[in-house]
């Protein structure tokens, strides 16, 4: 059997004097959304953030597995990281606000040297009419899930192969979050693989095939996401804010 | 005082307002990408000057070959500053960078003063352009002439630089939000090198024209047209582009007019008004003219 797209295998991070991930071990197939829960600071964006070469692991291998061709991700720098396939769309959204919504576009696209990013550009115009009616406007002035759609696309113009999402629908309506999980859904529908860190698990769990649930850094559970969302368990890792209280989840900003 | 003796006063302004422009830019790009008070920038400036001396008096070579050298050897040593002093400790707090730039500053300095000799030496571009001409009534020479219509394409250039290229837009996202241009495959070394390289180009050239104006330049001309830019990029808010050019253009203006229009025995104060009206500026604008809020980036 091939080897998943990607591995970490028994993976430890430290940011300064404290250790962030222990013996973390997951993997992603191509083709999946994998979710990626937990309650805060249990160590999901730093996961994340090792993936994308941000962070280092101090032990443990990081390998994105590309067409028979494996690449240790934690000896790469970001942008190599990047060129191979693996964009991020960070937490909080962390749009470029003083650049125009195209310019912002076009940093997605900043390592592409190929002749296609204003196809590509207009493909994105097309999944997110708002960016068609904005594209010349500074991007600091949309509303959230404005913002949102941009982070998205900008993340999108690397043509990815994963496409890492921290967080995607932290502080929008429910109407925008509703929107952006069915965007996500679409995504993967498109060959692009996810890997998704949530807050609202209860969404997280309806759109993804499987999910791992961070605890201190440590991986407590995983499984397929409808075995997750039944575990009794997950109540313990989110202090109450397990699947059966998703409503609350999703109304909590 | 008649109105052809203000109009004179106006152009002497924008004349000293380009030069300050060109060093302001430079010094506001690369405090947007690193958060760097960068004090060695007006040393880039001194070194500049040397250059063309070098190429122009020493080799006897033509303008344009002493204008290449310049550009060159401004970008190239404001690289070298930052792959030496600053790279090494882009992590630690602001203030290191700061007293790191005050060091490399007094480094220039005495190596200059060193190989050099503190000793002036006469500065002398070629003759065409120390020629008088009237522009619109009022008289200048060539060289100020070249001064101001230089600037403006230089300072088109970098517009369009930053705009419309993708090195230029990329270091707009990386002084913006460092951490999300790493994502995106921006390489921040890389980033901060061109703002330096250009930065330095900026300053060297100005070098040259404040030394042509001088007409003699030594190993510590830098401090006061770097100071003065300095000056100019927090009047403008500094960080920002077209406020250090706006700020370069107030201070230039303010400063001739003051010594113009005022009896002579105020000229010895001229420093104490700039500094003067750079407290004025801030007391009602905190942030300069174009500057938005003040960020501290942890």
């Amino acid at each position: 059997m091939a080897r998943p797209l990607l591995t970490l295998d028994e993976v430890d991070v430290w940011r300064g004097p404290s250790q962030v991930l222990r013996r973390v071990s997951l993997t992603v197939e191509e083709g999946e959304i994998v979710a990626l829960l937990g309650a805060n600071g249990a160590g999901k964006t730093s996961t994340l953030l090792t993936i994308s070469g941000l962070l280092r692991p101090r032990r443990g291998r990081v390998v994105l597995s590309l067409d028979g061709r494996d690449l240790d991700l934690a000896r790469l720098s970001p942008d190599r990281i990047v060129a191979a396939g693996v964009a991020h769309c960070p937490e909080g959204r962390q749009i470029f606000g003083g650049l125009s919504v195209r310019e912002n576009l076009m940093i997605g696209a900043h390592l592409r040297r190929d002749g296609e990013v204003a196809a590509d550009a207009a493909a994105m115009a097309a999944l997110f009419p708002i960016l068609r009616d904005r594209a010349g406007s500074r991007a600091g002035l949309l509303s959230g899930g404005e913002q949102m759609m941009l982070a998205m696309a900008r993340a999108l113009m690397s043509r990815p192969r994963l496409l890492l999402l921290d967080e995607p629908s932290l502080g929008l309506a429910p109407q925008m979050v509703e929107t952006v999980f069915e965007i996500i859904a679409d995504i993967r529908g498109r060959g692009t693989t996810v890997l998704l860190v949530e807050q609202n698990a209860g969404m997280a769990l309806e759109i993804a095939d499987r999910a791992y649930v961070l605890e201190n850094g440590e991986v407590r559970l995983s499984g397929p996401a409808s075995e997750i969302a039944a575990d009794p368990r997950m109540r313990e890792a989110y202090l109450g804010l397990g699947p059966g209280a998703a409503p609350v989840a999703e109304a909590v900003p | 005082m008649t109105g052809g003796y203000i109009l004179q006063q106006l152009v002497s302004g924008l004349v000293l307002g380009s030069v300050y422009a060109l060093i302001a830019v430079g010094f506001s790009m690369i405090y947007g990408i690193v958060r760097l008070i960068n004090f060695a920038h007006g040393d880039v400036l001194m070194v500049g000057a040397f250059a063309a001396f070098g190429v122009l008096t020493v080799l006897n070579l033509p303008l344009w070959a002493a204008l290449v050298a310049v550009l060159a050897v401004g970008a190239v040593l404001a690289m070298v500053i930052d792959l030496v002093a600053f790279r090494p400790q882009r992590s630690a707090p602001q203030v290191n960078g700061f007293i790191t730039s005050l060091g490399v500053s007094i480094l220039l300095q005495n190596l200059g003063v060193l190989l050099l000799t503190g000793q002036p030496r006469p500065f002398n571009l070629p003759d065409w352009l120390r020629a008088n001409i009237d522009v619109l009534g009022a008289r200048m020479t060539v060289l100020e002439a070249v001064t101001v219509c230089l600037t403006v394409v230089i300072l088109l250039a970098l517009v369009a630089l930053v705009r419309g290229t993708r090195m230029g837009v990329a270091m707009r996202a990386a002084a913006e939000n460092p951490m999300a241009a790493q994502l995106m495959g921006i390489r921040l070394n890389r980033a901060i090198a061109t703002a330096f390289a250009t930065g330095g180009a900026l300053a060297a050239i100005a070098g040259v024209l404040w030394a042509g104006r001088a007409g003699q330049i030594d190993p510590l001309m830098g401090l006061v047209p770097g100071l003065k830019a300095f000056v100019a990029a927090v009047i403008g808010g500094v960080g920002s582009l077209a406020g250090a050019v706006m700020g370069g253009y107030v201070l230039g203006l303010a400063e001739v007019l003051f010594v113009g229009l005022l009896p002579p025995e105020y000229g010895a104060y001229r420093d104490a008004f700039v500094f003067g009206l750079l407290i004025l500026i801030l007391l009602v604008l905190p942030n300069g003219l174009l500057g938005r809020a003040a960020e501290e980036r942890a």
